[in-house]
């Protein structure tokens, strides 16, 4: 069961919705009670971008976009799909796929979902012309290179082809059997005909499929709140149980906060830091902890001089085996984080904590001390470049927890190490991406669909857009391709699991904690549950 | 004085230019790449952030970037920040709702300041004298987060008076907490200085002559000895609506109030240098005619000073 909340004020029936809300999935909402007609009030960050799917990759406009849209699938609350437009996703290579949209679905201006609302909105997010900022999600598409090429001006991949109104059929440039799971994510959404003809004009005001739709022409007022109403078109599993759902801007937690206890704000995904000892006794029962699919690493960089070689390795092993993962995540975060033991998330299908090599990832001082020793030996450590952790003290709270790993690895091994706080994201990022880091970096990974791959794959594997520390292991990369290409997604996770296990040994970036979403929710609603990604399921939320 | 005028407003001419141009300098020349901000977490690919680049400029060295937002001023094109949405669009989003803040502010700290000033500058040395003195330091001396914080979670949380944050509609109500909050540091420097001013000016020859040819108490204080202590505090409160239009950053993150400080915050941060630039030369505006008035201020306050 993936609640923890004290259930002093549940009855016994109450208990028993939500155990069959947790186990259930899907249409978790429909045996609970609860005002239909309450519009709930929850906390959102103005989108950073025009509300185009292709073109939204970050949480505060993605979680609006997911009750605006209805892919081919969605997830439930465990991370498991389940169709929404799709009657069918076929293949019987993992390289050539089928689909078969249901019929009589509309968008909210009337047009149909056919096949093209897919397939042309798919072209538009990968072709270079466009400059979507989710191209990359498509670019297991045949024809992908060709179009998303810099100054390239196809606008097609040739991969996709409309067969007739409901069907369409994907080519894959190789074989990849966890395609359908990404379907569900916001870059796979259909887009009606009069998104393309004006990206701008219909971000403002988009019209979708899903759930929810705007309340009206500029019901995003900018910085301040969005507004959405039930879409009465809408038939699927996650039709809205409450009158609307209005994302109120915050400009800090702590102030949600604040609104949350005072209950001007129905749901809060995040409890803020200064917040984290104090919330359970603020919130009585009324509070959540649910993991979701994320983790928070520190990546090393390769093209560091202590950090190569034989030296190198056996150093990454002693650092992780010197942070004390158990006592930080209890004191620092109340226990809301769970340390790591490999490099993806629990709630994810074929998630396994006792890889060989996890006990790398175990707090063990001795161990770690004989490991640095013993790389000393090989290569004496460069004491003129003492350990650094870089992360952006502009959002997120990292000062904490990095000064605890530092203080704990300053403890265990008697080595200098610091945290190096840099000003803003932006600047922490673009020395990373350019490999001009001096030390190690914080690294993290929010899943965008929930699959093993999705952590593995644009992290680790040579030449990857997120491969922070440069880390490049052939046999890795062929364990993932190979795992890509399974026939099926059960063989599939053992090849990522292979590969992880090659990781565990590496240790490109130390895995620390996974994340475990803190949220509240106000004495004026309930049936709060978080989805798989930390996302509260709005859609399920009603009044009291 | 039309002459004056004329001359003061052509003063704005370079105050702009040179404003614009270190400011633009400076976001230019924070350390990482903007596209970093724009493409977030995971990155985008190189073609997209080739294309970001160019739409933004981002390839041009300084002097064309800054010359192509100098040629979009003088077309009363601000151009877009990052998300795509016109310059010009978020200044008439945020200033009515800083200016409404800052205004209801000035004149809590204006009104509230010179009454209490006043009264503790005549009865210097006395028991009220000394608790505002008391008062005032611990005032200047506690940050303004710490008093935000706990004005919001007592009247917005335990007393519920009024909503801890402001909704967007800013209304009067909202706004009064905040405002209390973001002028309170001020007054406590307005009351400084119309005490000093008053104790000052209440001993000065001329007061003595009003009071010796018989007039009445209330009139000397009001108008010979107020009118004279009223320069300082002038000069103070013109220069103070500026730093309270920019400077609110704190208090408006605080309540949640939607305006200018928390803009350039973020514009800062992104590396949005159109947008920074954009509101800080309103600023800048509001600045030098804020002062320009209290100049003109000072010859009604008093008439020995003229402008020709």
């Amino acid at each position: 069961m993936r609640y923890s909340r004290t259930s002093k004020m549940l009855g016994v029936a109450a208990i028993a919705a939500l155990a069959l809300s947790a186990c259930g999935g899907g249409d978790s909402s429909t045996e609970s009670e609860g005002d239909a007609s309450r519009v709930i009030v929850v906390d959102g960050s103005e989108p950073q971008h025009p509300l185009i799917p292709t073109n939204t990759n970050e949480v505060g406009g993605g979680q609006v976009l997911d009750l605006l849209f209805a892919g081919l699938i969605s997830y439930d609350a465990e991370g498991k799909s389940q169709n929404e437009m799709a009657e069918s996703i076929e293949t019987e290579d993992s390289q050539n796929y089928t689909i078969t949209l249901k019929e009589g679905k509309t968008f909210t201006n009337g047009d149909p979902v056919t096949a093209s609302s897919f397939v042309d909105a798919w072209n538009y997010g990968a072709a270079a012309k466009n400059a979507q900022l989710s191209s990359y999600f498509f670019e297991s598409i045949e024809g992908y290179d060709e179009a998303a090429a810099e100054g390239s001006t196809v606008e097609e991949m040739s991969g996709l082809k409309v067969v007739d109104d409901l069907t369409f059929t994907v080519k894959l440039s190789q074989p990849e059997s966890d395609f359908p799971l990404r379907l569900g994510y916001s870059a796979f959404y259909p887009m009606p005909a009069e998104a393309l003809e004006n990206p701008e004009k219909f971000g403002e005001n988009p019209v979708g499929n899903g759930p929810y739709k705007f309340d009206g022409e500029g019901a995003w007022q900018h910085n301040q709140q969005i507004d959405l109403v039930p879409n009465e078109d809408y038939e699927g599993p996650r039709e809205a149980q409450n009158g609307g759902v209005t994302f109120k801007m915050y400009q800090n937690d702590t102030t949600a906060y604040q609104d949350l206890i005072s209950d001007n704000l129905d749901v809060l995904k995040t409890i803020p830091t200064s917040d984290i000892q104090n919330f359970k006794n603020d919130l009585g029962d009324r509070w959540i902890e649910a993991p979701y699919a994320g983790n928070q690493t520190i990546a090393i960089p390769y093209y560091l001089d202590n950090w190569d070689g034989e030296a190198g390795k056996l150093r990454r092993q002693a650092i992780s085996m010197a942070i004390n993962r158990d006592e930080i995540t209890k004191v620092i975060f109340n226990n809301g984080r769970t340390p790591a033991k490999e490099f993806t998330a629990p709630v994810l299908d074929g998630y396994s904590d006792s890889l060989e090599g996890s006990e790398n990832l175990e707090f063990n001082p001795e161990k770690a001390k004989e490991l640095w020793k013993q790389a000393e030996e090989l290569e004496p450590f460069d004491k003129s470049k003492p350990l650094t952790i870089a992360y952006n003290a502009d959002k997120g709270d990292h000062k904490t927890w990095v000064q605890a790993v530092v203080n704990s690895i300053k403890n265990e091994l008697g080595i200098e190490v610091t945290g190096k706080p840099f000003a803003s994201f932006k600047e922490v990022r673009t020395v990373a991406t350019e490999g001009k880091l001096t030390g190690a970096i914080r690294a993290g990974w929010q899943a965008d669909y929930p699959s093993l791959a999705n952590f593995l794959g644009p992290i680790y594997t040579t030449g990857a857009g997120s491969n922070d520390a440069r880390y490049s292991n052939e046999k890795f990369d062929k364990a993932v391709s190979e795992g890509l290409s399974a026939g099926s997604v059960e063989e599939g996770n053992q090849a990522m699991n292979d590969a992880q296990e090659m990781l565990l040994e590496d240790l490109p970036a130390i895995p620390l904690w996974y994340q475990v979403a803190q949220g509240g929710w106000s004495n004026n609603v309930e049936n709060v549950e978080f989805g798989w990604n930390g996302v509260p399921l709005y859609y399920a939320i009603t009044g009291k | 004085m039309a002459w004056y005028l004329v001359r003061r407003f052509l003063q704005l001419i370079p105050v702009f230019l040179g404003a614009t141009l270190l400011i633009y300098f400076l976001v230019f020349s924070l350390p990482g790449d903007a596209t970093a901000a724009i493409c977030g977490e995971k990155g985008c690919t190189p073609a997209v952030e080739a294309s970001i680049r160019a739409q933004y400029n981002l390839d041009e060295p300084f002097w064309v970037q800054y010359f192509l937002y100098l040629k979009g001023l003088l077309t009363f094109d601000l151009g877009t920040n990052f998300a795509g949405r016109p310059i010009a669009e978020i200044i008439a989003n945020v200033f009515p709702t800083t200016a409404k803040l800052a205004v209801m502010a000035l004149v809590f700290e204006a009104v509230a300041g010179v009454v209490v000033g006043l009264f503790a500058g005549l009865k210097k040395g006395k028991l009220f004298d000394s608790t505002v003195l008391v008062v005032s330091l611990v005032v200047i001396a506690v940050p303004i987060f710490v008093l935000g914080f706990l004005m919001q979670f007592l009247i917005g949380v335990k007393l519920e008076w009024t909503n801890p944050t402001v909704s967007g509609d800013a209304t009067f109500t909202e706004l009064i907490l905040p405002a209390l909050v973001l002028g309170l540091v001020s007054f406590a420097y307005v009351l400084r200085l119309t005490r000093t001013a008053v104790i000052e000016n209440a001993s000065a020859d001329y007061v003595r002559t009003a009071t010796a040819k018989g007039l009445s108490r209330r009139r000397v204080i009001g108008v010979h000895v107020m009118r004279n202590s009223m320069i300082p505090v002038a000069t103070f409160l013109g220069a103070d609506l500026g730093a309270l239009m920019g400077g609110a950053i704190v208090t408006e993150g605080i309540f949640n109030v939607n305006g200018v400080g928390n803009t350039l915050y973020r514009a800062v941060l992104n590396g949005e240098a159109p947008v920074v630039v954009s509101i800080v030369t309103v600023l800048i505006l509001i600045f030098c005619l804020a002062n320009l008035l209290v100049d003109l201020l000072y010859a009604w306050l008093d008439p020995r000073i003229r402008y020709a």
